[in-house]
């Protein structure tokens, strides 16, 4: 058991999280709360899966599950914006559309056969680095990398450009963001529609890249409500969604890989010897993201932090208050 | 919204969506959830239609293969004991806007701690039926209850958001009893532990056959029961007592609450641990009454979450919480059957969706109002 080999692979298993994470940040970060990203990756990992066998070409299959789960995302912020109804009921109702959606579309899809893999490649020089090379710049694919760039690129946007004020404005003090000509309305349309499109490509990769194939609600395992987690850990900063996300991804691998080897560290495996260990293993990842949800919360109290000030509160334009 | 949006030049008449200053008509929101769900089988008739089916034969499959006879009648209510228990538990807790989505993980637990008395021989093989049932009952409710302190405890001690601490504990539930009937309870290396004995079943019609010969063959236990003495007590408690009160207020206006002097932290720990109580009898009469041995794959069915739909349906009222569950039941019996696999939970999904927007109309009202006139 390599550790290198090990993190190397979670870095391609975080970027899943990664992406749901990030497209949660926006959509939050403009105060609505989407509850749906299991739905909506859900969605993406069928749509991307069964376009990709379909057209022989995985890209076409990431663009489509961007795009289908952006239009479902849709609904959401029309019950939420327009309709002013609550955000935490029209998000589960949105996961569990989501996932009848995909069951249904999706049936039968497990079989249907294989897609050829997104090709792996080593970027020249960077790949040399000692320790970081090997894990986050061999053998990686390319949505991998675009992962890393979305990071800083995510981050520029919300805290240095003028959209990205705009954004956090309206998510902050809509009030405010209206009087100053902002539409309230179009950018929260707009944010839930980048969480969802990211939510899509967040199931796309599990189901092109990371662990290719259809294995119906198996195939995201909750990693949405991880994601959602994530984001309080996180405290709607790309950066710290980033180490969150791989850190995930890394314990999501390790869990995986410590169950084959006989020996560990020259010792006699207990993992291997004793596979029913292997249930308290699967429970990690879920006891994990409470603890970094009370790490979060507890971070968010003492420095009075804490969610954009509008999450969750429908905008109504001439509404005294708020 | 202090003007109201006009749109629609085109037509003869302007569409006019204006706030609602009354309270509507006792009937009303009955009719526009009746319309949400009418809306949501069409629409469920589309996607089935798209993905191949036919909507037409997998409706009517689902009302011939729910209420067709007085034996499937039974088999509807025996699906739709559990739900009742578990949108019990969750409309407690959404009243006062906990989001408990985690009835699924202590309606498993539940179903655990009552295993546990059985296979753990806490009390003697071969003990009455009524010394196991009202043990085993205790044992499910605790063992829900405890399943729901924790969220409870980490919400109100640490602000801990409990939709996702409840939901992680869900996947930590099925992997707890996977590891006990894999490592523990097996049976010859199956993922399932030994049938019970026939003494720790929950009593159903059928037994009764020899007394009343119309009971032969009907599947309906005493979970049904269990259910409505439940919701008949949820009632009471909520509507009618000190504490019902203090739970709706918190849910209304924490504010005023605080302000009154009500404890929101502990209330906050009490209703988790009430409503995970409440799933973790349905996970007890599921596995006495119903699967009669602990496994995972018939008792994590999604009743939990079926129970979050079945609760906001319901309005949160436990009185209309069983006759919706009685629908749902139909629906996830029929649904077995039908395919694609997946559109009950599709049909369930829509039906949700639906139900939310619709409650636009009873905040707002849509007027036409003739072109060129002004009021």
């Amino acid at each position: 058991m390599d550790l290198i080999v090990i993190l190397q692979a979670g870095v391609a298993t975080g970027t899943v999280l990664l992406f749901a994470t990030l497209g949660e940040i926006f959509a939050e970060r403009s105060g609505v709360l989407n509850l749906g990203v299991e739905g909506m990756m859900l969605i993406g990992a069928m749509t991307g899966f069964s376009v990709g066998i379909k057209t022989g070409n995985p890209w076409l299959g990431v663009l489509a599950a961007m795009l289908f789960a952006g239009v479902i995302s849709q609904i959401h912020a029309f019950i939420t914006v327009t309709l002013q109804a609550d955000q935490v009921v029209s998000g589960l109702a949105l996961t569990f559309l989501g996932a009848g959606i995909s069951l249904v579309l999706g049936e039968g899809l497990s079989k249907a056969g294989t897609v050829s893999p997104m090709p792996a490649f080593s970027v020249p020089l960077l790949s040399q680095i000692p320790i970081l090379g090997p894990i986050f710049f061999t053998n990686q694919r390319l949505l991998v990398y675009l992962g890393y760039l979305m990071i800083p690129a995510a981050w520029y946007y919300i805290n240095r450009t003028r959209p990205g004020m705009h954004l956090r404005a309206v998510g902050e003090y809509p009030a405010a963001a209206d009087a100053l000509g902002i539409n309230v309305y179009r950018m929260r349309y707009l944010y839930v529609f980048v969480g969802g499109v990211m939510a899509g490509l967040a199931g796309a990769t599990i189901s092109l890249a990371v662990s290719p194939g259809w294995f119906s609600e198996l195939t995201t395992a909750g990693q949405g409500w991880i994601a959602v987690g994530l984001v309080i850990f996180a405290q709607w900063d790309p950066v710290r969604a980033a180490v969150g996300s791989y850190a995930f991804g890394a314990l999501r691998r390790l869990i995986l890989d410590i169950q084959g080897p006989t020996t560990l560290f020259g010792l006699a495996n207990p993992f291997y010897y004793n596979p029913y260990w292997g249930f308290f293993l699967k429970m990690l990842p879920y006891a994990f993201t409470v603890i970094v949800l009370v790490i979060g919360s507890r971070e968010a109290m003492r420095k009075r932090l804490g969610a954009p000030a509008a999450l969750g509160e429908p905008y109504i334009r001439g509404e005294r208050g708020k | 919204m202090a003007e109201s949006i006009s749109r629609q030049p085109l037509l003869p008449f302007r569409i006019r969506i204006e706030p609602r200053l009354s309270e509507p008509p006792r009937w009303y929101p009955a009719v526009i959830s009746l319309g949400a769900i009418i809306v949501a089988l069409l629409l469920g008739g589309v996607v089935i239609a798209l993905a191949g089916g036919d909507p037409l034969r997998s409706y009517a499959h689902i009302a011939k293969a729910s209420f067709g006879s007085l034996g499937v009648l039974s088999d509807t209510i025996v699906k739709a004991t559990p739900i009742i228990l578990t949108a019990l538990a969750c409309s407690v807790a959404f009243r006062m806007k906990l989001w408990n989505i985690g009835a699924e993980g202590q309606f498993i637990m539940g179903a655990f701690g009552a295993s546990a008395i059985v296979l753990g021989k806490v009390l003697p093989p071969e003990a009455s039926r009524w010394a196991f049932i009202p043990v085993m009952m205790l044992a499910g409710m605790a063992a829900g209850a405890i399943w729901g302190f924790i969220p409870g405890y980490l919400k109100a001690r640490f602000n801990v958001n409990e939709i996702i601490s409840t939901l992680m504990l869900n996947y930590i539930a099925v992997s707890w009893v996977d590891f006990w009937i894999f490592a523990v309870w097996t049976e010859a290396g199956f993922q399932m532990s030994p049938k019970f004995p026939a003494n720790t079943w929950l009593p159903r019609l059928a037994d009764y056959a020899k007394a009343i010969p119309a009971f032969r063959g009907l599947t309906t236990h005493a979970g049904l029961l269990m259910g409505i003495v439940a919701a008949f007590l949820l009632w009471l408690v909520v509507f009618r007592s000190r504490w019902g009160y203090e739970i709706r207020l918190i849910g209304d206006n924490p504010q005023a609450a605080k302000y009154a002097g009500i404890n929101i932290t502990r209330n906050t720990i009490w209703v988790m641990m009430l409503s995970g109580a409440l799933a973790g009898l349905g996970g007890t009469s599921e596995v006495a009454g119903v699967v009669h041995r602990l496994q995972t794959a018939p008792i994590a069915a999604g009743y939990g979450f079926t129970g979050i739909i079945v609760a906001w349906l319901a309005k949160l009222n436990p009185v209309i919480i069983i006759l919706v569950s009685i629908l749902f039941g139909a629906l996830i019996l029929a649904g077995r059957e039908i395919q694609p696999s997946g559109v009950p939970k599709m049909i369930q999904g829509i039906i949700l969706v639906c139900l939310i927007a619709s409650d636009f109309m009873l905040r707002y009202r849509i007027r036409f109002v003739r072109a060129g006139k002004e009021e």
